[in-house]
């Protein structure tokens, strides 16, 4: 054992090409996915990755994944370094790490049987003998709340929710250490999200393995993770213990999101005052400069001499509290 | 309502019965084949015949009885006393025609504007709608606006002819909540200053606390429970909308906490169980919802719900009090 964290990220980058290409195949305009992005997730954490559509979180998941190659930077997975390894050298990597995927309809293959899926990463990996694959797959449902009467199934055959476990189990097959979760719930029907975010924090407790969870529902996140990353534009804005970010968010983004989020309950809602930030997310092809955030933000006339304008604010940790970065020039002051 | 399909009849709305006031809210809440969207796609005479069915002993817009118009009468009566916004406004823009057109055409078609007329108040109703520089949007076409910008391009189509009811069918539910934000703060304001009747669908709880001022709690085609939304949120009578409130994850909530999941999965609609839909799941069941189906009825003022548990409510209200 080492005392590395399981996943260390560090300036992860991920640029597109986009916008075609010109006469000489160079791409025309670049869009920056991911522009930078670091945080270590410790083993048996959870980890929330929340932001709006187009700010990153999936590509992140799918760069530490390998389902799609980095531009720059570094993920190291227990201290070994991932970022530039082969398809082969990261077939040992790849088993310690699974993904769980939003939509449990497209990521079922609907000719396979459920025995099929949860015996293809066994198979995969030349883990065991089809018998004992048989025995682990039926272990599997068992663990998710299914029964050895599904395994002959096909996927058309279940519920939205009951999906979802099978995608559950076969995460679980080859016993990952850190399991991705990409809108796991986000598809399902809200009496159905609790059993599946139940299922989820019973297993991590029972294995003990890292969730990194995205979503952009902050109520579920803050359910499941106990530390939580809000990202806008390719960037990590906010990083903290899941009480400091909900109770003490420092970041003008966090607090507008978090008073963005409608809650269910009346009296709550026509009371509290609501930060509504003006304006879209920028496009990504054209991020603002200095600051991302700055052209919607609320507090940027309070940073003097139109800093957030020309300056892009770094990631820092705030002072005292070492568990809690903030990238915005109000919360970290000029030197 | 019933589509005929050939796996059978499936009952997609079973007798329901509402009434909604000028300028009032309505909070419609349900999983999906709850039957809440084709509630509101019979009150727009949108329901496909066939296979769709739509029976009724009333159903009645702004005075007009729906079922027995003719489809010429029915296109009047849409957009001018009722009118629609929808979940993913690229399905409902047609691509290929610039903002202007979108809105210009009801203008011209029926309200016989010129185009240049139609054009200025076209410009007007983006205005309203917070859209920015709307003269210049007006020339755009729809891909060329953000998924925010589509959806007020949608609001002002929508609410172009000043129309008494607005449906507004999962309204935000493809938005980013900083926008959604945006939009629930626009329909609310619009609301408030023309009185319109909005039927606000959607499966966010959060999103119907803020906005509606009576909720109807939907399941399997049926209404089950019905009240003030703040009586419902404080004191849910019927054991779905109970289980609905405490299954969500809240922001002041007890992280710790298991979720209070509600067990199993909404029915299959062509293949209901007798008595009560929600019998199979519920932890309140009784032998009695087995055999038959339990009706929607008072149970306290302004209240109803549909529910053997709660059904002697009112009754052994009266009783106490008259003692």
């Amino acid at each position: 054992m080492n005392n590395a964290p399981l996943l260390r990220v560090r300036d992860l980058r991920k640029r597109f090409p986009a916008g075609g290409r010109s006469l000489f195949g160079a791409p025309r305009a670049w869009l920056d996915a991911v522009a930078g992005v670091s945080f270590d997730l410790e083993r048996g954490e959870s980890l929330g990755l929340v932001g709006e559509s187009g700010c990153g979180k999936s590509t992140t998941a799918r760069l530490l994944i390998g389902l799609i190659t980095a531009t720059s930077g570094s993920v190291q997975l227990d201290g070994a370094e991932l970022i530039g390894l082969s398809r082969r050298g990261w077939m040992p990597h790849r088993r310690r790490m699974q993904m769980i995927f939003q939509d449990p309809y497209a990521s079922l293959d609907p000719r396979q049987s459920v025995e099929s899926i949860l015996t293809e990463p066994l198979r995969i990996h030349r883990v065991g003998k089809p018998r004992s694959r048989r025995l682990r797959a039926l272990e599997l449902l068992d663990s998710v709340g299914l029964s050895a009467g599904h395994l002959a199934r096909y996927p058309h055959e279940f519920s939205g929710g009951q999906r979802q476990r099978i995608g559950i189990a076969r995460a679980l097959a080859l016993q990952p250490e850190l399991i991705l979760c990409d809108e796991p719930v986000s598809a399902l029907d809200v009496s159905i999200q609790a059993q599946v975010l139940n299922l989820l924090r019973d297993l991590q407790e029972q294995h003990g393995f890292s969730y990194l969870f995205i979503a952009h529902d902050l109520a579920v996140v803050r359910h499941l993770c106990r530390r939580v990353a809000v990202m806008y534009l390719g960037r990590i804005v906010e990083i903290a213990d899941r009480r400091e970010l909900f109770e003490t968010p420092q970041h003008p983004y966090t607090r507008a999101l978090l008073s963005a989020i409608p809650v269910p309950d009346p009296a709550i809602e026509r009371t509290r005052r609501r930060i509504v930030l003006s304006g879209d997310v920028p496009s990504p092809l054209a991020p603002p400069p200095g600051c991302a955030f700055h052209p919607r933000c609320p507090d940027e006339p309070r940073v003097p001499g139109n800093r957030c304008r020309r300056e892009a604010p770094l990631l820092t940790p705030l002072d005292g509290t070492p568990r809690h970065s903030s990238a915005c020039h109000l919360t970290t002051p000029a030197p | 309502m019933r589509f005929e399909t050939h796996q059978g009849v499936v009952r997609a709305v079973d007798g329901i019965s509402f009434a909604l006031a000028p300028g009032e809210v309505l909070g419609v809440v349900g999983e999906s084949g709850s039957g809440k969207s084709v509630t509101s796609l019979a009150l727009m005479g949108l329901v496909p015949t066939p296979p769709g069915v739509v029976e009724a002993s009333l159903l009645r817009v702004a005075g007009h009885d729906v079922l027995g118009l003719d489809a010429r009468a029915m296109r009047r009566l849409r957009g001018k006393e009722i009118a629609m916004i929808f979940q993913d406004p690229m399905t409902s823009l047609n691509p290929l025609l610039t903002v202007e057109r979108q809105l210009t055409e009801v203008l011209v078609q029926h309200e016989g504007l010129t185009r240049r007329a139609a054009r200025v108040r076209a410009a007007t109703a983006l205005g309203e709608v917070g859209i920015p520089a709307p003269e210049t949007r007006l020339d755009a076409y729809p891909h060329e606006l953000s998924g925010g910008m589509r959806q007020r391009v949608m609001v002002a189509m929508a609410l172009l002819l000043s129309p008494k009811v607005l449906i507004a069918d999962e309204p935000t539910t493809a938005l980013d909540v900083t926008i959604q934000a945006q939009i629930l703060d626009l329909m609310k304001d619009l609301q408030r200053r023309r009185g319109t009747a909005i039927v606000l669908i959607t499966h966010d709880l959060g999103v119907v606390a803020g906005m509606a001022d009576r909720l109807q709690v939907m399941y399997a085609g049926r209404v089950v429970e019905t009240g003030p939304v703040d009586e419902v949120f404080a004191h849910a009578m019927h054991p779905y909308t109970l289980g609905l409130l405490r299954s969500v994850p809240r922001l002041g909530g007890d992280p710790e906490l298991r979720l209070e999941a509600i067990e199993g999965a909404p029915p299959d609609l062509a293949a209901l169980p007798q008595g009560c839909a929600f019998a199979p799941r519920c932890p309140f069941v009784q032998p009695a919802c087995r055999a038959s189906t339990p009706a929607l009825i008072p149970v306290l003022a302004g209240r109803t719900s549909a529910c053997f548990e709660t059904a002697g409510l009112l009754p052994r209200r009266a009783r106490e009090e008259r003692k």
